[in-house]
């Protein structure tokens, strides 16, 4: 009854979605690839009549040693945050598993209502958390004797602020991938558990040779998601830190936008973002074809 | 022993994963002198409502939910909208050209947005759409619309062709056999792309910050929020009274509607 229709039907009913997608996807992602080639600062954005320029802008920043101790930077950062997530979800999945019927919908309540928080009211609480004065985390690490924190200010030493960002996001992230590794969990037949412990298998073998192997789309795809959540991870680094202190939480999204909105240097800005758009999705098709192969 | 263990490691998980929003909430509601007690309490003894009301008056608080809601409520609107009409020629008819609008849809949903927003702060400039909640609004839409439009189609792939040719076969045109049958049963799936919608467009902090620049009476709650320091000094209750007040709308929808995504509408609609 749906045979291959010769009308203008189907075309009419996405037109408004190609539309959308053409000028504001499109032609962004074309206009920044252009200005990446440009010469244009502040008085290009007010004049107009910005000049190409080749491969300035790229040479500009791939010959300097700030950008790479950036990317080196956003390396670690999502290294750090996405192995943190992927190993806390996957024990908190695994865990959920196990549980009684009431604490595991506490606990996946719990998880949803994390996962709903907006992502600047959790960082504005994680900044009173962490206020050094009358901050929570300070008192509770005073009273378990570390004297050293009384009054401690985290974000004034980078590597502080550092860990104290990586903290927000693997919260915010773990439920997210916590609840989907839980939901990949419950598709696997009971069967399996039961003759692999019949064989005689312990724990971590069972989860090695068939929960893992099973589930390894899945893995890949929550491992791919985080790793593209976290590198473009932007509000949370820019309210708490603007990628100080003396760029100690400086990472590729946060340095584009630096350069771009504070130093005016759009052209500069539009080679970083460009840059990070490719270095993901070199980084995201050989992750997801390795995963997928083995 | 090991049920012993488990358990703990649940409470503990539990309490972890909740704490910060307990914690917000807590202080929202703890009088200033129990604020800063240096042993903190960690139960309202004495609950008030002066931090929200600091809150609530502070200035233009009214003037950014309303343009938070409006964006947000736009953005969602017009993503469900278009979503439907696309997701509709994906998943009930064939086209010369599906594949390859279905790959573009999901490459779409990888958009590098972070990396965008240069050049859509430039075309705004350039089109006199600066400071203006419609280019916000359409922003927003478009970063909602692949996922909208990729959920959907899952939605109504599991709707059976057959409730559509039995209402048509009863009389209904297509048109009468989408509205009658299909939308109904699509009614979960439309909350549930609208609830990952609202989230996004309502937690939105970067566009916002680079094109709302001169007129601040555009802004958004987050904007608002993130600036908390100029508005309320030290103030870590009224603060937190603040950010209660952004997160409340979002924590409500995602409780209320969680229990009713995924239920099994079309469970027995076909036999055999």
């Amino acid at each position: 009854m749906w045979a291959r229709t010769r009308s203008y039907w189907p075309y009419l009913l996405i037109a408004p979605a190609v539309v959308g997608g053409a000028f504001l996807l499109l032609y962004p992602l074309f206009k920044a690839a252009v200005i990446s080639f440009q010469h244009f600062r502040m008085g290009e954005l007010i004049r107009g009549g910005a000049v190409f320029v080749g491969l300035d802008n790229y040479a500009e920043l791939l010959t300097g040693t700030e950008f790479w101790e950036v990317l080196l930077r956003t390396a670690v950062w999502t290294a750090i945050n996405v192995v943190l997530i992927v190993g806390l979800s996957t024990g908190i999945a695994l865990m959920m598993v196990r549980l009684g019927r009431g604490l595991r919908l506490a606990l996946m309540s719990a998880l949803a209502l994390a996962w709903a928080m907006p992502i600047i009211a959790a960082t504005t609480v994680f900044q009173w958390l962490f206020q050094s004065e009358l901050g929570l985390v300070n008192w509770l690490l005073v009273t378990l004797g570390l004297e050293s924190f009384q009054g401690y200010t985290w974000f004034a030493n980078g590597t502080a602020t550092f860990a104290v960002l990586v903290v927000l996001v693997v919260w915010q992230s773990v439920p997210f991938a916590a609840l989907t590794l839980y939901a990949g969990l419950t598709t696997i037949p009971a069967e399996l558990y039961e003759s692999a412990r019949i064989d005689g298998g312990t724990g971590w073998q069972v989860f090695r040779q068939i929960t893992f192997p099973i589930l390894r789309p899945l893995f890949a795809l929550v491992a791919s998601l985080e790793v593209i959540w976290v590198a473009k991870c932007f509000p949370q680094i820019w309210v708490l830190s603007q990628g100080g202190p003396d760029d100690a939480t400086t990472t590729l999204p946060v340095y584009a936008f630096k350069i771009a909105r504070v130093l005016h240097r759009y052209d500069l800005g539009s080679a970083v973002a460009m840059l990070t758009v490719v270095i993901l999705a070199i980084a995201l098709v050989s992750n997801l074809r390795r995963m997928v192969r083995q | 022993m090991k049920r012993l263990l488990l358990n703990t490691a649940a409470v503990a998980v539990l309490v972890t994963t909740i704490f910060p929003v307990y914690w917000m909430f807590l202080t929202a509601f703890k009088p200033t002198r129990d604020i800063q007690s240096p042993t903190p309490t960690f139960w309202p003894a004495d609950p008030t409502f002066d931090h929200f009301v600091t809150a609530i008056n502070a200035p233009g608080f009214w003037t950014y939910w309303r343009n938070s809601l409006l964006v947000t409520v736009g953005a969602v609107l017009l993503a469900l909208i278009v979503a439907l009409l696309a997701s509709f020629a994906i998943a009930r008819m064939r086209w010369r050209g599906r594949g390859v609008f279905v790959v573009a849809v999901f490459a779409a949903q990888m958009a590098p947005w972070e990396a965008l927003l240069v050049p859509v702060f430039i075309i705004a400039r350039d089109t006199d759409l600066l400071d203006s909640l419609a280019m916000l609004t359409g922003v927003y839409f478009m970063i909602t619309l692949p996922f909208t439009i990729v959920t959907l189609r899952g939605f109504l792939d599991a709707i059976p062709l057959e409730l559509e040719e039995a209402a048509q076969v009863d009389g209904c045109s297509r048109m009468a056999a989408f509205r009658r049958v299909v939308f109904p049963l699509l009614a979960p799936g439309l909350m549930a792309t609208s609830l990952f919608g609202f989230i996004t467009a309502w937690n939105e902090f970067a566009f916002v910050n680079v094109l709302i620049i001169k007129d601040q009476d555009q802004r958004t709650l987050p904007v608002w929020l993130s600036s908390f320091r100029d508005v309320f000094g030290t103030d870590w209750g009224a603060t937190m009274a603040a950010a209660s007040l952004f997160a409340l709308p979002a924590l409500l929808l995602f409780l209320f509607l969680q229990r009713n995504v995924g239920t099994g509408m079309t469970a027995g609609a076909v036999k055999g």
